[in-house]
């Protein structure tokens, strides 16, 4: 479902985007410093753009205002006619359509960077479309080995047959970075060092690109979504229960049939009964509580991706 | 012997309050559970009564609708004329001050426990606002005593401009809970364990109190608040500088003058001034950005308190 496929000239036009989520702190210091002191995100052959995707919700250090502006960036959404009551984050995914879109056009920017945070223990994770985003995918190789002792894991996060609703769906290629864990409204300088390095590396790696260099076939390790566990809940609706301590920050880490996941307020455990063993992530996750989501359920999967060709010297047009 | 005791009388009216930050939701979701079943903070002859202070702030699950709950329980606001067009939490905590006061007169309740989480890593905290309140610093080494080896914190808030109007001052004896870290929208089992101990304690200490137990003179160490520190921050007010990874988590360790305190975008390190040894608190809070607050200062004390025994024995 990859409408754009490898890039055959230099990405000149890339953008990094932080603030969609007003309260994700890291992206939105580093946008903010970026756009200030604007040398940093330059490299020899492009510089990447600074853009704070949601200045309403960062000023009031919010989520959102009126929806959530990463799932408004479907087509619908973005040829809409504007109407005078419309949520605020509709307005501007399609002023953010107009600066670095339009989404499936040939004027849409090469590569957006779009910058997360979580309040669950996932570390650094990479979010692709799927398993035949080979760009994207030789990206995360990259950040991957550059410090090869750090979590650095990928998630492939196109539901088939759905469009994608993600800021980063509006350029020809793109990624979204979630780091954590980090309570919303807080800006962690541990975190925002890591966010920033691999910022950097993620530009360096279009660099290299561009450069004309090519890049090895390699095997893939990815997690994908399986389905999502609410919390358990009282008549009311309100939570009875909270995830269980032995679930808690345990991301990524699988999950067998029979193993606690929710501990009541009453006192006793639930159990995940599910028949395999899974990888649960995004669990106890701030802003999905609202989205009645303790946490999701993913399996993990290896494949191939195949060399990236170099960018012939004088590429103009591919034959 | 009976003369260097502190006869007082039993308690009889105790409130829980949980969600004075609608965001906080250790407290909110004990109070609801307790409204919901409260026999494990019943006691025999005690009154107590879980409430949840800031209703329209817990269901957006934001701090506070207009003003800060926990800043406007001083007699100014709550003499203010009732109108539609007093901030929310004004006229709730009118209400608050009916319900469970009036704040200072004979009529108001004996103790509110306040629940309250921090993002910062201050483990269990007990917050004192009257370093001369036997009472409580009794009830305050009870906890610290039944909660150990788990670290049981006091921060005391007894200053001339720092002090705050708190919701449950509303109470003879006000007792501050906060418990962290935990980000904000968020609830952490073991968080809620935590708090769920020192409410126990707390209770049992006000039961074994009411039952004429009496309690020999004892000390404990308390961290007395000295100043707020703020960001850094550039020409137009942006925050320039953040806490220093090493000060980051490290809330009641010494921080000795020239150690590391903030970390610039640029990579520079601030180091803290003056010539004593501090004790950081709510270092990194969430809340405290729009406060212009990035930790406190504290110094350490020892308070003392006389033995206590109800009266009625």
């Amino acid at each position: 479902m990859c409408s754009w496929p490898v890039p055959r000239e230099p990405l000149r036009r890339v953008a990094v985007t932080g603030g969609t989520h007003g309260n994700e702190m890291s992206g939105i210091y580093l946008v903010r410093h970026w756009l200030r002191a604007p040398g940093e995100p330059q490299r020899p052959s492009f510089s990447a753009t600074p853009v704070l995707a949601n200045p309403a919700a960062t000023a009031a250090c919010r989520c959102y205002v009126g929806r959530d502006l990463n799932r408004t960036f479907t087509s619908a959404f973005l040829t809409a006619t504007a109407h005078p009551g419309d949520p605020y984050e509709v307005t501007r995914a399609q002023e953010l359509n107009r600066l670095v879109g339009p989404k499936d056009s040939g004027r849409a920017f090469a590569f957006i960077l779009d910058l997360h945070n979580t309040t669950a223990n996932m570390a650094a994770c990479l979010f692709v479309d799927n398993a035949h985003d080979a760009f994207a995918l030789h990206l995360c190789r990259h950040l991957q080995l550059q410090s090869p002792e750090l979590p650095c894991r990928v998630f492939l996060s196109q539901v088939p047959g759905k469009e994608s609703f993600h800021l980063d769906s509006i350029a020809k290629n793109g990624m979204t970075l979630e780091l954590g864990p980090q309570p919303q409204g807080v800006l962690r300088a541990d975190l925002f060092t890591r966010m920033r390095a691999l910022v950097a590396a993620a530009l360096d790696f279009i660099e290299l690109f561009n450069q004309g260099t090519a890049l090895p076939a390699f095997e893939m390790e990815a997690y994908r979504s399986l389905s999502f566990v609410d919390f358990p809940r009282t008549e009311a609706g309100d939570l009875a229960g909270t995830v269980h301590p032995q679930l808690q920050d345990r991301d990524f880490e699988p999950l067998r049939p029979g193993a606690p996941i929710f501990q009541m307020f009453s006192g006793e455990d639930v159990l995940y009964e599910g028949e395999s063993t899974v990888h649960p992530v995004f669990i106890n996750e701030a802003a999905y509580y609202e989205k009645g989501i303790a946490f999701f359920q993913t399996e993990k999967l290896t494949f191939s991706v195949p060399a990236l060709p170099a960018l012939a010297p004088t590429t103009t047009r591919g034959p | 012997m009976t003369s260097c005791h502190v006869a007082e009388d039993p308690i009889k009216k105790v409130a829980i309050f949980g969600g004075t930050h609608g965001n906080e939701l250790t407290g909110v979701f004990l109070v609801k559970h307790w409204l919901e079943n409260g026999a494990e903070i019943q006691r025999t002859g005690l009154e107590v009564k879980p409430f949840i202070t800031n209703p329209r702030a817990v269901k957006k699950c934001t701090r506070y609708i207009d003003c800060d709950l926990n800043r406007v329980f001083d007699l100014e606001n709550l003499g203010k004329k009732m109108s539609e067009d007093l901030p929310y939490e004004v006229r709730r905590a009118q209400e608050i001050n009916h319900l469970f006061g009036p704040k200072d007169s004979e009529d108001s309740y004996d103790i509110i426990f306040d629940l309250h989480n921090t993002t910062s890593n201050m483990g269990c905290t007990l917050i004192l606002e009257d370093s001369r309140n036997d009472f409580l610093i009794q009830m305050f080494h009870y906890i610290k005593t039944s909660l150990a080896p788990l670290p049981c914190y006091v921060y005391l808030i007894e200053h001339p401009s720092l002090k705050y109007a708190t919701t449950r001052s509303v109470a003879k004896y006000p007792v501050g809970i906060e418990v962290g870290p935990q980000p904000q929208g968020v609830l952490r089992a073991d968080i809620l364990d935590q708090m769920r101990k020192m409410i126990k304690h707390a209770l049992d200490f006000i039961h074994n109190f009411n039952e004429g137990k009496e309690f020999p003179p004892c000390t404990i160490e308390v961290y007395n608040i000295m100043e707020k520190v703020d960001y850094p921050r550039n020409e137009s007010g942006e925050i320039a500088a953040i806490i220093h990874p090493t000060l980051q988590d490290q809330d009641w360790k010494p921080l000795h003058p020239g150690d590391p305190v903030f970390l610039t975008l640029d990579g520079k390190t601030i180091p803290l001034g003056g010539d004593c040894t501090v004790y950081p608190v709510f270092v990194n809070e969430a809340a405290y950005y729009e406060k212009k607050e990035a930790f406190a200062k504290t110094t350490k004390l020892t308070l003392n308190a006389k033995s206590i025994r109800s009266s009625l024995h």
